[in-house]
């Protein structure tokens, strides 16, 4: 497929708020993005017609209940058949902040035995409690699996800002250990929170800055097409959007969330 | 003896009061028992009225006359005449100060100024942002969350009432002390910690949940707010010029759009029109309204739909005074009249009373008028976004608001009346406070104090409340509120509003509450240089204002005489400086059992930088530059932090020497725009050596500063006094050895001097007026202090 031909579904829903710069992020890769309420995708049924699916950062229906939760019961109950078709197909699944949430409350993160009935995983409240809006250091920890990261050497650090008050991953309690594992195992893992030279920030705060289990920010299924993360890639996209970018010698034209979006543009040319 | 009121015989809640019959003292009864918040004065024009009309109004009408004659709705103070003791008549502070500056400034650029619910000025060729900044502070002392997240709301809203997408917010809050003796708060008050608290999360939450970023902010801490807090909330939006429609005629249908309409918001202009009392608690819960942001993030989404569909004739949103203004004003701007049908408002309970209706400020509310043959579209976007709608009557020819309730006319008024007040006649008398300049040594130990002035919690880092507001959504912050390596203090944010222009819109803000105390001409001056100051150190020109006064009862005279000289200060540095105030809002009567409000006003200062690569933040860049102080320091102490710390508030409050100011400003600009400029940052709060601490600490860049070097009026011979006197217009700048010949060339003829430089190191060193060394401090420890008052 060319990549003028590859067209991307941004799903929004009443709360929805990062749907515009996400769609932005797309259209400057030179593909289409189409911002689409939810209702409209159920009521024609069209999401086949796209060839990627973006969940977007907000607070979906006001982030009741759980953050993400609503809007997660809505796709698996509204969408299920659909969304399961779109992911046999390998057609990639992208969830940034509030869509992470969804698809950890949908189930199909970390869906270790595809799409779970029951959360596997959780995105608790932040410790330190509440919303907090800052940059971090990612680092890139997938061997190959990710098709959102394919771009980015393993190893490497990027940075990219939270802004959250629900994002701390968590696994429960008794079963942490052998789920890690499974992440490792599969190459489930894509993201860490580190310190600037790339070690693991061990929980410590602010580097963690939401006490996450194993410093974990992002993570996909064990085909590597659905991918969820707490970070903004879309906030990192442009090298002025840097938080101290007037230090720079020379202003770079692109921050390190860019490569996530190419590497998912570049999987759905080869692949389709 | 007739009743004073009775009820009529209708199915549903209405009641007449006699008012025909009433004499002076049941006129005022009649006021003070519905919370009409109107004097004897304008309940005798109401009287007046409806003897013509040989009948008794009923609540509906009263509570609509309550409403739009109201201080919040009418600014009666603004609009009357003020008698002052030197024999001065001012016929409208308005008129004669604050629009008076934009139309003698006549500015092209200029879209909408004053007349409409933001100020709108041109962006890029056909793209224009609406601005506007308003208070919320009664209702944040009630129930300081819900006050503060619908003040922001409110404001949000004002933004989309001129057909603007919202795009970034501001906030600026102001606190009594945190550490207040419980022992000492009257009854009725809650603790400044609590409210602190609170109003930040208000804001959070309902800027976060929009999903509009906060980009500028200030909070200051005074004794005075303790019992009046101080809650500003600004809201920026972006429009196509050729969209703000506003073209209502006759026929026109009136829909009412958003959220449902309850009994949360009842009475909150004529409540914002009052001191605060003990009692204000139990009798005024019912004022504060209750936030739901998703309900207002969909009808945003709606209404710029239409915008851009051009489906509609005119817009404005539903705030103090709910129904009662908004449908008054409309009809009033357009010149029609109106029918309204309370039954087609959907509620949130049932049973409401029709005057419940009309002047519930449920929020989330817009109205709209629309052509009918463009009805069903509206409808249908609206619905398509989960909003609810109702067409709930339309514009007439006849200039005549008609209201009816399942059939029954409820009110029927001219809209002629509704909106001719009887305006007040004041008298205002200023009296300079007693505060004398205070006499001390200059202390030994200024590095200390230095330290002691960098953790005062007006100086202190606002990291903690600045992070729990996302300032990033939207994608487009340039320059965020906190810049550098360490969370440096950004002077102004910087945004790039559209995907394909490096153009950029800088906002900035002003406020010195304590030279208010002092004297607010000064204070006002102060502000609007401070304003201007922020905006241009990062980059930006071609400023723009909005005033916000936040004072005390206007019928006390000497509260009168200190508003009156701030405006006659916003006129004469408005004009000077050639930036017009294009929008403003006043809010009076913050009074409180611990007393009046200091007299704050918020100057929020819009303008643009051309390209925003040229942004120029305030973290020193690199070891060995320049450091120059643009501007002359004058011993100006008076209302300063350091004066605070050592106990005074002092008479010397700074002025603005406006000749030397704009030299300095203009030239900056230059300076910024040839690319000389590596950093620079504006004094304000704690003066030189605040300002050259900050820049040091968030670029983690040692600095050596000498103070004999310091351009100054010739009496001032101490350098305490330097260190940190708080004169106003100057800067301090970073420039590198290479572009000290280009800066100085730019510089000529104003006044500036070269006092220090970057070094390898972290060590900020400053060498008195004798040239030994009297401050060397770490960066960190500087750091520490600055972030521990209000770190978490």
């Amino acid at each position: 497929m060319k990549k003028e031909e590859v067209k991307i579904c941004i799903i929004r829903v009443g709360g929805t708020n990062c749907d515009r710069e996400a769609k932005r992020s797309f259209k400057d890769l030179g593909v289409k993005a189409e911002v689409k309420h939810f209702n409209r995708l159920v009521e024609k049924n069209s999401l086949q017609e796209f060839d990627g699916l973006v969940i977007p950062g907000g607070f979906s229906f006001g982030d009741y209940v759980r953050a993400g939760a609503i809007l997660a019961k809505s796709l698996t109950a509204r969408l299920r058949r659909e969304l399961e078709l779109f992911i046999d197909e390998g057609k990639p699944i992208l969830g940034i902040c509030n869509g992470f949430q969804v698809l950890v409350e949908a189930g199909l993160l970390p869906g270790f035995n595809g799409i779970s009935d029951y959360p596997e995983a959780a995105l608790a409240t932040n410790i330190p409690i509440g919303y907090r809006c800052m940059w971090v250091y990612l680092r890139h920890e997938n061997s190959g699996r990710c098709i959102f990261t394919r771009n980015i050497p393993q190893g490497d650090v990027l940075r990219i800002p939270v802004a959250h008050a629900e994002g701390r991953f968590i696994f429960p309690r008794e079963e942490e250990s052998r789920l890690l594992e499974r992440l490792l195992e599969n190459d489930q893992l894509v993201f860490r929170y580190c310190l600037n030279d790339g070690r693991p920030a061990e929980g410590a705060f602010p580097e963690n800055p939401n006490g996450a289990f194993y410093d974990i920010a992002g993570i996909c299924d064990p085909s590597g097409t659905i991918f969820g993360l707490m970070p903004h890639p879309e906030r990192a996209f442009y090298g002025w959007q840097l938080p101290d970018w007037t230090r720079m010698r020379r202003l770079s034209k692109f921050a390190d969330g860019r490569a996530i979006f190419s590497s998912m543009i570049e999987y759905i040319t080869r692949k389709f | 003896m007739k009743p004073l009121y009775s009820r009529r015989n209708v199915p549903f809640e209405l009641y007449e009061a006699n008012i025909l019959n009433a004499d002076e003292k049941e006129l005022l009864r009649i006021s003070s028992e519905l919370g009409l918040s109107l004097n004897l004065q304008e309940m005798k024009k109401i009287k007046k009225y409806f003897e013509e009309k040989c009948r008794n109004p009923t609540d509906v009408e009263l509570q609509t006359l309550g409403q739009t004659w109201s201080e919040h709705c009418f600014h009666k103070t603004f609009k009357g005449i003020i008698r002052t003791s030197e024999g001065e008549v001012i016929d409208s502070l308005f008129k004669m100060y604050i629009a008076k500056a934009a139309e003698e400034l006549k500015k092209t650029w200029c879209v909408s100024v004053f007349e409409d619910n933001a100020g709108i000025i041109q962006f890029e060729d056909d793209m224009a942002v609406a601005v506007k900044v308003e208070t919320h502070n009664h209702p944040s002392a009630i129930e300081p969350f819900g006050g503060a997240a619908t003040g922001t709301g409110g404001v949000i809203r004002d933004v989309l009432g001129v057909w603007a997408e919202p795009i970034a917010c501001t906030d600026v809050l102001g606190f009594g002390s945190l550490d207040y003796d419980y022992n000492e708060l009257p009854p009725g008050i809650k603790h400044p910690k609590y409210i602190y608290r609170m109003v930040v999360a208000g804001i959070g939450h309902y800027g976060n949940n929009m999903g509009i970023p906060t980009v500028n902010g200030a909070i200051y801490f005074d004794e005075s707010y303790v019992g009046n807090v101080v809650v500003y909330c600004g809201c920026i939006g972006i429009l196509p010029v050729k969209k703000y429609i506003k073209n209502a005629k006759p026929g026109h249908k009136i829909v009412l759009a958003g959220g449902r309409t309850g009994r949360d918001g009842i009475h909150g202009v004529t409540f914002a029109s009052l001191e605060l009392t003990e009692e204000s608690e139990e009798k005024s819960r019912p004022a504060v309204q209750i936030a739901n942001p998703i309900e207002e993030e969909k009808l945003a989404r709606a209404i710029i739909a239409i915008r851009d569909l051009e489906l509609a004739s005119s817009i404005t949103d539903l705030g103090g005074g709910g129904l009662s203004s908004a449908v008054g004003e409309t009809a009033h701007k357009f010149g029609c009249g109106a029918r309204v049908e309370l039954d087609k408002v959907t509620l949130k309970h049932p049973r409401m009373a029709p005057w419940e209706i009309y002047i519930s400020e449920s929020q989330e509310r817009m109205l709209l008028t629309v052509p009918e043959e463009n009805l069903d579209r509206v409808m249908e976007i609206f619905k398509s976004e989960e909003v609810e709608a109702s067409d709930i009557g339309k514009l007439t020819d006849d200039e005549q608001l008609r209201i009816t309730f399942h059939g029954h006319l409820v009110a029927d008024l001219e809209i002629g009346f509704l909106f001719s007040p009887p305006l007040p006649q004041r008298f205002a008398e200023w009296r300079q406070p007693g505060y004398e300049e205070p006499r001390f040594r200059e202390p030994r130990k200024l590095g200390r104090i230095l330290l002691e002035v960098l953790s005062s919690p007006n100086v202190a880092s606002k990291e903690s409340v600045i992070r729990t507001y996302d300032h990033e959504v939207k994608g487009n912050t340039v320059v965020k509120p906190l810049c550098g390596r360490h969370g440096g203090p950004s002077d102004a944010a910087v945004l790039k509003p559209l995907n394909y222009s490096w153009r950029g819109l800088v906002i900035s803000c002003g406020m010195n509450p304590r030279y208010g105390k002092v004297d607010p001409y000064w204070m006002a001056a102060s502000a609007i240089d401070e304003a201007l100051r922020n905006n241009i150190a990062v980059g930006g020109r071609r400023v723009a204002l909005l005033d916000n006064f936040v004072w005390g009862t206007p019928e006390k005279p000497d509260r009168l005489g200190g508003l009156l000289r701030a405006c006659k200060a916003c006129y004469r540095f408005s004009k000077g400086f050639g930036a017009p105030f294009i929008s403003g809002k006043d809010s009076l009567y913050n009074e409180s059992p611990l007393g009046p409000v200091t007299p704050t006003l918020l100057i929020t200062a819009v303008g643009v930088i051309p390209d925003i690569r040229r942004t120029v933040t305030m973290d020193l860049k690199t070891s060995g530059n320049l450091l120059y102080l643009l501007g002359k320091t004058y011993p100006e102490l008076g209302g300063s932090e350091y004066y605070r710390l050592m106990g005074f508030i002092g008479r010397s409050v700074p002025k603005v020497q406006l000749e030397d100011a704009r030299k300095t400003m203009n030239k900056l600009t230059e300076a910024i725009d040839s690319g000389c400029v590596e950093s620079c940052h504006d004094l304000s709060e704690g003066g030189l050596g605040v300002a050259a601490a900050e820049m040091a600490f968030s670029g983690d860049i040692g600095v050596e500063i000498w103070l004999d070097k310091v351009a100054r009026s010739p009496g001032l011979q101490r350098n305490d006094y330097i260190l940190f006197s708080e004169s106003n217009s100057r800067f301090l700048v970073e420039v590198s050895e290479a572009n000290k010949g280009r800066f100085e060339e730019i510089m000529e003829d104003s006044i500036y001097s070269m006092i220090g430089r970057t070094v390898e190191g972290n060590r900020f060193v400053v060498y008195g007026l004798d040239g030994k060394e009297i401050i060397n401090l770490g960066l960190k420890e500087m750091m520490h202090v600055w972030k521990k008052t209000l770190g978490g």
